[in-house]
C-alpha cells in the first residue's frame, strides 16, 4: 500500500504538487490521469523515491520512502535514456548484475514476446524497439511495484497494444501493483483496476474504473473531462 | 486485441454477457472448461482482475462451478442452463421493448412488425 499525507512538492517557487493525500491499494492497476502539467510524472518521482516531497509524508508498505525504496520498486522513465553502446543481451545482464529480484527468463519469455533480437545495440533499435526494451527492463523485475511514466507516449498503436498485452500477461496481480501515467485513456482503460484524476498538481478524483461505468455511465476519459469542467465551473 | 468495449457499461458485465451468449449458441457446452484467469484475460485484453471478477460472478450464479486445483467449468445442471438462456430472452425483449416505447410504438406495433420481418425465416426449424 501508497500512502500520500498531505504532500506538497515545490521546484523553487513552482508548486507541483500541493496538500496530497491518497492511499493506493495493492494488487491493482492504477491509471493517473490529467492534463500536461498537472503533476503525474512528479507524483510517480515521488514514489519511486527519485524525488523528496517538500512537505508531508510518503510511505510504501509502511515505510518512509527513501533512495533504498528502489529494492521494491521497478521505475520506467518518461525519458529516452539506456546505454547505447550495450546490446539488448547486455543492458538484460547488467539490469540482473543491478537487482536482484531481476528476472532472466522472464525476460527471455519477453524478448521473445516482444518479437526483439537479444544482438541488437540499444543504439540501432527503432523507437518502437527502444519502448520495448524499457517495457522488457521494468516488467522483468519481480518487484512489488511498478510504476511507469507515459510507457506508451510516442509509440505507434501496435507497439501500444503490444506493450498493454505484455503488461496482461506478465504482470502478476496476486504479487505487484502498478501504477502508471498515460493519455492514451482509451487503449487503457480496459487494464486499469483504478484512475486517479489530477489538476494543477491536485487530486480532483480517485474512483474504481468499472464503478465510473456503472454509476455514471461514463468512460474514464469522458470522467475525466466531466471533472475538469465541474472544477472550472465551481471556480468561476 | 480482444473486444470492444461499450463505455457506459462495466467492462465485467459485458464479459459475462459475452461468455453467456457464447452459452446460448452452444459454442461452449456444459462441462467445458474456462481458459485460466491470466489466458483469458490476455485474450479479451483486459486486466486479470476483471476476469476473475467474472469467474467468479458467473460462479455465484451456478453458470460455472470452479473445481479445487482443476480450473473453471461450465455447469452441466441442463435446467440452469436452460433457465440462462430463457433470462437472455426476456432481457433482450425488454431493453426492444422499451426502445421501441420511446419512439412511440405500441406494442401491438410491435408484434406486427416483427411478424412481417420475420416472414419465411423461421421456416428451417
Amino acid at each position: 500500500m501508497i500512502k500520500f499525507d498531505a504532500v506538497y512538492k515545490k521546484y523553487f517557487l513552482n508548486v507541483a504538487i500541493k496538500d496530497f493525500s491518497i492511499t493506493l491499494e495493492k494488487g491493482n492497476i492504477i491509471g493517473i490521469i490529467g492534463e500536461n502539467g498537472s503533476g503525474k510524472s512528479t507524483l510517480l518521482r515521488l514514489i519511486a523515491g527519485l524525488l523528496n516531497p517538500s512537505k508531508g509524508n510518503i510511505t510504501v508498505d509502511g515505510e518512509h520512502v527513501s533512495r533504498e525504496i528502489r529494492e521494491k520498486i521497478a521505475y520506467l522513465t518518461d525519458q529516452d535514456y539506456y546505454f547505447p553502446y550495450f546490446t539488448i543481451r547486455e543492458l538484460m545482464n547488467y539490469y540482473h548484475s543491478q537487482f536482484s529480484d531481476f528476472n532472466i527468463t522472464k525476460a527471455e519469455n519477453m524478448i521473445d514476446f516482444l518479437q526483439l533480437d537479444p544482438g541488437t545495440k540499444i543504439g540501432h533499435l527503432s523507437k518502437g524497439n527502444r519502448g520495448r526494451v524499457k517495457f522488457l527492463m521494468t516488467i522483468s523485475r519481480n518487484a512489488p511495484y511498478i510504476i511507469m511514466d507515459e510507457p506508451f507516449s510516442g509509440l505507434d498503436p501496435m507497439v501500444r497494444a503490444s506493450i498493454i498485452k505484455g503488461l496482461i500477461q506478465f504482470v502478476d496481480l496476486s504479487r505487484q501493483t502498478v501504477i502508471l501515467t498515460t493519455h492514451e485513456l482509451k487503449e487503457v482503460e480496459s487494464v486499469l483496476d483504478e484512475a486517479v484524476v489530477l489538476k494543477a498538481g491536485r487530486l480532483l478524483a480517485k474512483s474504481s474504473v468499472e464503478q465510473i461505468r456503472e454509476e455514471l455511465n461514463m468512460s474514464v476519459l469522458e470522467w475525466m473531462e466531466h471533472l475538469y469542467q465541474e472544477e472550472k465551473r465551481l471556480k468561476a | 486485441m480482444g473486444i470492444d468495449f461499450k463505455p457506459d457499461k462495466p467492462i465485467y458485465q459485458q464479459i459475462m454477457d459475452r461468455i453467456s451468449s457464447e452459452i446460448i449458441r452452444g459454442e461452449r457446452q456444459a462441462g467445458d472448461k474456462l481458459t485460466s484467469v491470466r489466458e483469458y484475460a490476455v485474450e479479451v485484453g483486459v486486466n486479470a482482475n476483471t476476469i476473475q471478477r467474472v469467474y467468479r460472478e458467473l460462479e455465484q450464479m451456478e453458470i460455472v462451478e470452479s473445481r479445487r486445483g482443476q480450473g473453471t467449468f461450465i455447469t452441466e445442471k441442463q435446467e440452469r442452463l436452460h433457465q440462462l438462456r430463457e433470462d437472455m430472452k426476456r432481457q433482450y425483449i425488454q431493453s426492444f421493448i422499451s426502445d421501441m416505447q420511446g419512439m412511440g410504438f405500441s406494442v401491438h406495433e410491435m408484434i406486427d412488425g416483427i411478424r412481417q420481418s420475420s416472414e419465411g425465416e423461421d421456416n428451417n426449424d
